[in-house]
């Protein structure tokens, strides 16, 4: 449903700084595929969710989401088809609004902003009932600012909002990176669970090993802008943690000149 | 320097300030809102006033001139969006080239010359110098209106969209929103505001003036921020966004009252400016000051 196909991003071409972000990546992604995403700092990782989500547009290459082609489409446009939880909790919420308005503006992504009520009554029963399984307490605060929820709070409610309008696609940038263990903990299980809920086809980065190995039916790695392991279904279910590392330095050490390491 | 003759400047100076407060509604939308500076207001206040005198004056009816102010402010705070949304040029230069361009504009509009008078003899003026409890009582009716437009505006879908623009704009991005076209609505309703209440100033002083919108970006500024202190200290912090919109109103009338005293102080009326500038720089620290007091 997702086909990226030898996109590249180059930022600062022409300078001392000229950085290849993302070199020659085609990824495509079945229905339903739940993909972690792992790779040391500056691989590319966020730079490839940044490309799909249009931050900016892609040097060449294209990125079709089912028969669409977005590679040039607006950030806000892809929006429609794409749901998205940064790794910073201030991103993804707006602070001086209310829960129950975070909400509202999420479950309208992708629609015409019309001069009708921005949250209906209805709304706010249905925000109460999705908000009570995540056991936060935050179906009682639908008018608290959201600038006054904590960290894991914030991403939990993040989650929801990127989920809230079944997207197309649903991309997570690390997004537990900045809770403490236990909060990370139980903010992944819900992204667990709602991915589940919709089989949403998920692309989640993260840096944490045992994680991208427990959660997901497919795990990549990049490395430099590439991708340099791609393991899905059993071979995916079997892997340890000790394999990883080992694949990753095995690799990373051969510098990529063949391609045969990319399929295996 | 009586008491008495104190006493009857006050009438007119809350008169003068429910217009600023009206004004300083406008700016709200781009400075609180949106979190922009927007210094177009400079010029369309002044746009306001000509275009709503000379329209009078060739005996187009009150409000309609009134309305053709707000139509005209619409399009100066488009322009200064287009600017920035299109050219990519920064808001605050963006605003402050068509604040600048708008200073010949406003010159044309009023035929060349600085000074437009319009006689409350001749013309059916909204509000006036003349009847000043009039004024008062139309400024609020007035203030109440638009207050109460502006209120269910901003919760729309559309204001909604407005106000997480100015929230959180990477936020309202990824959650669909086209942000160039919130932030070109944004200013095109503050100066459309502005404009309407230069209008009403223009009337209110029965002549339009080129240099009318002098200063009013800190007008508008000080009458937010004073609004929002008193705000804050009567009601606690967080209250509905209608009270905040109140307490710009009374905001304005705040500060034009304390602008009434020091010159009822025989205060040099050339340094007024000065004082405007001082009297911002202390509400904008006051709640700062009430910060570290709690801490
Ligand atoms: N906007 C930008 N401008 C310039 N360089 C950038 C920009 N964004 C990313 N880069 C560079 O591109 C490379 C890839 O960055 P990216 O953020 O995608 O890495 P990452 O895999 O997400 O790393 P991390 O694990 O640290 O988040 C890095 O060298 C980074 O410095
Ligand atoms: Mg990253």
């Amino acid at each position: 449903m997702l086909r990226i196909t030898d996109i590249a991003k180059t930022f600062n071409r022409g300078t001392v700084n000229e950085k290849v972000a993302i070199a020659d990546l085609s990824l495509t992604l079945n229905d339903g595929d739940f993909v972690t995403v792992i790779g040391s700092n500056g691989a590319g990782k966020s730079t490839l969710l940044n490309a799909i989500a249009g931050t900016w547009l892609t040097d060449s290459g294209s990125i079709m989401i089912d028969d669409i082609d977005i590679t040039r489409l607006p950030e806000y446009k892809r929006a429609k088809y794409i749901g998205r939880v940064f790794q910073d909790p201030l991103m993804g919420t707006a602070a001086d609004m209310w829960i129950e308005e975070n909400l509202a503006l999420a479950s309208r992504r992708g629609e015409r902003r019309r001069l009708l009520p921005g949250i209906t009554r209805s709304e706010r029963a249905e925000y109460a009932e999705m908000l009570k399984p995540l056991n936060l307490g935050l179906e009682n605060r639908l008018t608290s600012k959201v600038g006054l929820l904590s960290g894991g709070q914030r991403q939990a409610l993040t989650l929801l909002m990127a989920t809230i309008k079944k997207p197309r696609l649903l991309l997570l940038d690390e997004h537990t990176a900045a809770l403490d263990p236990a909060t990370a903990d139980k903010v992944l299980k819900l992204t667990d669970e709602l991915v589940s809920k919709d089989s949403l086809t998920t692309l989640m980065i993260t840096h944490n090993m045992q994680d991208a190995i427990d959660y997901g039916n497919r795990l990549i790695m990049m490395n430099e802008g590439r991708i340099i392991l791609d393991i899905a279904g059993e071979e995916k279910k079997q892997l340890t943690k000790q394999q990883l590392i080992d694949r990753f330095n095995a690799l990373s050490d051969q510098k990529l000149e063949s391609d045969d390491v990319l399929l295996s | 320097m009586t008491l008495s003759s104190l006493l009857a400047r006050l009438p007119g100076g809350i008169a003068i300030g429910i217009l600023y407060g009206i004004m300083a509604l406008g700016i709200y939308i781009t400075f609180r809102v949106l979190k922009v500076s927007d210094l177009t207001v400079d010029g369309s206040f002044a746009t306001g006033g000509a275009v709503s005198v000379m329209l009078m004056l060739a005996g187009v009816n009150t409000w309609i001139s009134l309305l053709c102010a707000f139509a005209v402010g619409l399009l100066c705070g488009t322009v200064t969006g287009l600017l920035h949304t299109r050219l990519n040029i920064p808001i605050i230069l963006s605003s402050i080239l068509v604040q600048i361009g708008l200073y010949s504009v406003n010159l044309r509009i009023m035929q060349g010359s600085a000074l437009k008078s319009i006689s409350v003899d001749k013309y059916n003026l909204l509000i006036n110098v003349r009847f000043v409890s009039k004024t008062i009582l139309i400024g609020a009716l007035i203030s109440l209106v638009l207050i109460i437009i502006l209120y269910w505006y901003f919760g729309t879908e559309q204001g909604s969209s407005i106000r997480a623009t100015g929230n959180n704009s990477a936020m309202a991005k990824s959650n669909g929103i086209n942000t160039a076209t919130t932030t070109l609505i944004g200013l095109a309703l503050c100066n459309g505001v502005v404009a309407f209440a230069g209008g009403l100033m223009s009337q209110y002083q029965g002549f339009s003036d080129v240099n009318q919108g002098r200063g009013a970006i800190v007008t508008g500024l000080a009458a937010i921020i004073i609004g929002e202190v008193l705000c804050d200290i009567f009601f606690k912090k967080g209250s509905s966004f209608w009270l905040r919109l109140t307490f710009v109103i009374l905001g304005g009338i705040i500060y034009y009252l304390i602008m009434v005293l020091i010159l009822w102080l025989r205060v040099d009326s050339n340094d007024l400016k000065l004082f405007t500038a001082i009297i911002v720089a202390i509400f904008l620290a006051i709640p700062n000051f009430r910060k570290g007091a709690a801490e």
